[in-house]
């Protein structure tokens, strides 16, 4: 059954930087945010890859990705993951980081989503990462799939199997390294993925090509917008004080290293 | 403002004893109403809510239930649709409730229907010069005190934070609410979990070991030796019930057709795009203590670490002592007094 898939994915910086908060003029930033180098949020490409990997096995399928951001860190960024599997890009440009608020940016999200021509909303299966590595709530699909109607949400989706006739068995992440298995009818469902199963697909130029025909203009016309603030403030944004005064141990032999530690796995 | 205090829970596996998280969470609530001069209502979700509301005795709190088969287990239309219903009939200002998966998988969805905002991860709540609360962001990495003017406003906490209350013998008096239910597409069918000598993730162990790619990197022979690396990994488990984690490279290792440790999955996985796990003690081995992989261990209380390199980042501030040494040599040493201890 061909599937519509929405893939919702944000960018962060990337993981190797180092982060140090500043107060702007709107409350808490990054340092030197734009300067950056940013990546496609980790949960979110996978819910990318396991999209593409969706559609590709179910032919009549589209695969659209929404992503809000600033104009020059969403290019950035979509010549990296273009090459990686076939999209449609909705670009929505705004500032985004960890600080801004999410039910700010699921409204936004919404609203991008609900723009789209020829998107069958019976058929939508919209994909995101179950939280993000900014802001870390997990919240923005949820405002998303309430505002667009879908009341079948799975958060931390590792697995999900469609069968011919669009009903879909699908494993979220559950307390103790357990999955909870449940199976749906169909779409509209909101699917928030954790990991999944696939590796990164390897860059592909032909894809990239193929994709930067709709990219660029799709950056071109992203639609701007600012996102209120909806009564939050920052009291305080500062990294963890907390520095061990590390031992650090050299040239102990390592049946005595093994013995310290005995010891101290058994202490209470 | 005055406030009024919704703590939302929900059963345990047995379906009617509540969770851990859910009893934390009353706590919460009940210091938050004595602070706050709050009225505190109690939610409880569960296939017999009435049962599970014995859990929550004498915490001197009106207990709304909401019960049935369709409350059984963790579902998104079923769970949001009783924490709406909950949410109105206790007209709260602040809702709690545990930030466990079946929370998190409705709250923010709730709080859209009710009008309300929702912040997720909170590890402190605080009232003095004004409610506040503090969560982290960038994964564990910047520590921010945030406010809200809007209500309702939904607070999921994490485990841990506060103590679990402990019932009491009184009387509960539990009012029983209906809920409409939309039309039910999905069916939780059960879960799926290794087998439990398999199980590598354990929440309550006093230990967290996390293995790094280290293991499956060539050893001083020039040869890789991943199945003896994988029997000192899981021997140490089996010993010390201690939970697995894993670094992203480990991981990932499977899918590029290098060497893997076969128990491994990315479930695992800790630090940046893994888990948090919180465990009294934490011992890595075979990896870098970087800051993606260090933000997994925030909530590891004493930190050790095994490592050839002497420039590794956990010397860097992050561990309490670090080792450099071959931890196949070491592990092999440790297991073998572990087990002679045993």
């Amino acid at each position: 059954m061909p599937l519509h898939i929405v893939v919702c994915a944000g960018i962060v910086p990337d993981p190797l930087q180092t982060l140090e908060p500043i107060t702007g003029p709107n409350g808490p930033a990054l340092k030197n945010e734009m300067m950056l180098p940013g990546v496609l949020d980790p949960w979110a490409a996978s819910a990318l890859y396991e999209a593409a990997n969706l559609v590709a096995k179910n032919p009549g399928s589209k695969l659209w990705l929404v992503s809000l951001g600033p104009k020059a860190k969403l290019q950035q960024v979509m010549m990296t993951i273009a090459q990686k599997v076939s999209f449609e890009l909705v670009a929505v440009d705004s500032p985004s980081g960890g600080f801004a608020d999410a039910q700010a940016t699921a409204v936004a999200l919404a609203d991008a989503i609900s723009a789209i021509p020829g998107l069958d909303r019976t058929r939508l299966l919209l994909f995101g990462g179950w939280e993000s590595a900014s802001r870390g709530a997990g919240v923005t699909l949820q405002i998303i799939g309430e505002r667009l109607g879908i009341t079948d949400q799975f958060m931390g989706v590792d697995q999900v199997e469609v069968r011919e006739d669009g009903s879909f068995e699908v494993l979220e992440r559950v307390e103790g390294g357990k999955h909870q298995v449940s199976a749906c009818e169909g779409a509209p469902a909101v699917l928030g993925w954790a990991t999944g199963n696939l590796p990164e697909p390897r860059n592909n130029p032909q894809i990239g090509m193929a994709n930067m025909r709709t990219v660029l203009p799709a950056l071109q016309k992203a639609r701007q917008v600012s996102l209120a603030e909806a009564g939050l403030e920052y009291l305080s944004a500062g990294l963890p004080s907390q520095q061990r005064q590390t031992r650090v141990v050299k040239d102990m032999a390592p049946e005595a290293i093994a013995l310290e530690l005995a010891q101290w796995i058994g202490a209470e | 403002m005055v406030e009024s205090i919704l703590v939302l829970t929900h059963a345990d596996e047995t379906g009617y004893s509540l969770t851990k998280g859910s009893l934390e969470a009353v706590r919460a609530g009940k210091e938050l109403a004595q602070q706050l001069g709050a009225q505190l209502t109690i939610g409880i979700i569960a296939i017999d809510a009435s049962a599970a509301a014995k859990s929550v005795l004498g915490s001197r709190a009106r207990v709304l239930c909401v019960s049935g088969e369709a409350f059984a287990t963790a579902r998104y239309a079923t769970d949001a649709a009783a924490c709406e219903a909950l949410s109105k009939a206790a007209q709260a200002t602040m809702i709690l409730a545990p930030q466990s998966s079946r929370m998190a998988r409705v709250a923010a969805g709730v709080a859209q229907r009710i009008g309300g905002a929702v912040d997720t991860h909170i590890t402190s709540i605080g009232v003095e010069g004004g409610f506040k609360v503090s969560r982290w962001f960038y994964r564990q990495r910047i520590e921010a005190v945030i406010t809200r003017a809007a209500r309702p406003w939904i607070l999921l906490i994490e485990g841990g934070v506060y103590a679990a209350i402990a019932g009491e013998q009184a009387d509960v008096a539990v009012e029983p609410l209906a809920v409409e239910l939309p039309k039910i597409r999905t069916s939780v069918t059960g879960t799926r979990a290794p087998a439990l000598d398999a199980q590598t993730i354990r929440p309550d162990a006093k230990m967290l070991f996390v293995a790094g790619a280290g293991w499956t990197k060539k050893q001083p022979d020039g040869q890789i030796h991943a199945a003896e690396a994988g029997d000192l990994i899981l021997g140490f488990l089996q010993t010390t019930g201690a939970s697995l984690g894993s670094s992203k490279s480990l991981v990932d290792q499977g899918g590029d057709g290098q060497p893997v440790l076969p128990f491994l999955t990315h479930m695992n996985q800790v630090g940046q795009t893994g888990s948090t796990p919180r465990h009294p003690k934490g011992l890595a081995t075979c990896c870098h203590g970087e800051e993606p992989h260090v933000v997994g261990w925030r909530f590891i209380a004493e930190r050790r670490a095994i490592s050839l390199d002497p420039n590794c980042g956990w010397a860097r501030g992050k561990a309490d002592v670090v080792y450099i040494a071959d931890a196949f040599k070491v592990m092999a040493k440790v297991n073998e007094l572990l087990n002679l201890k045993a």
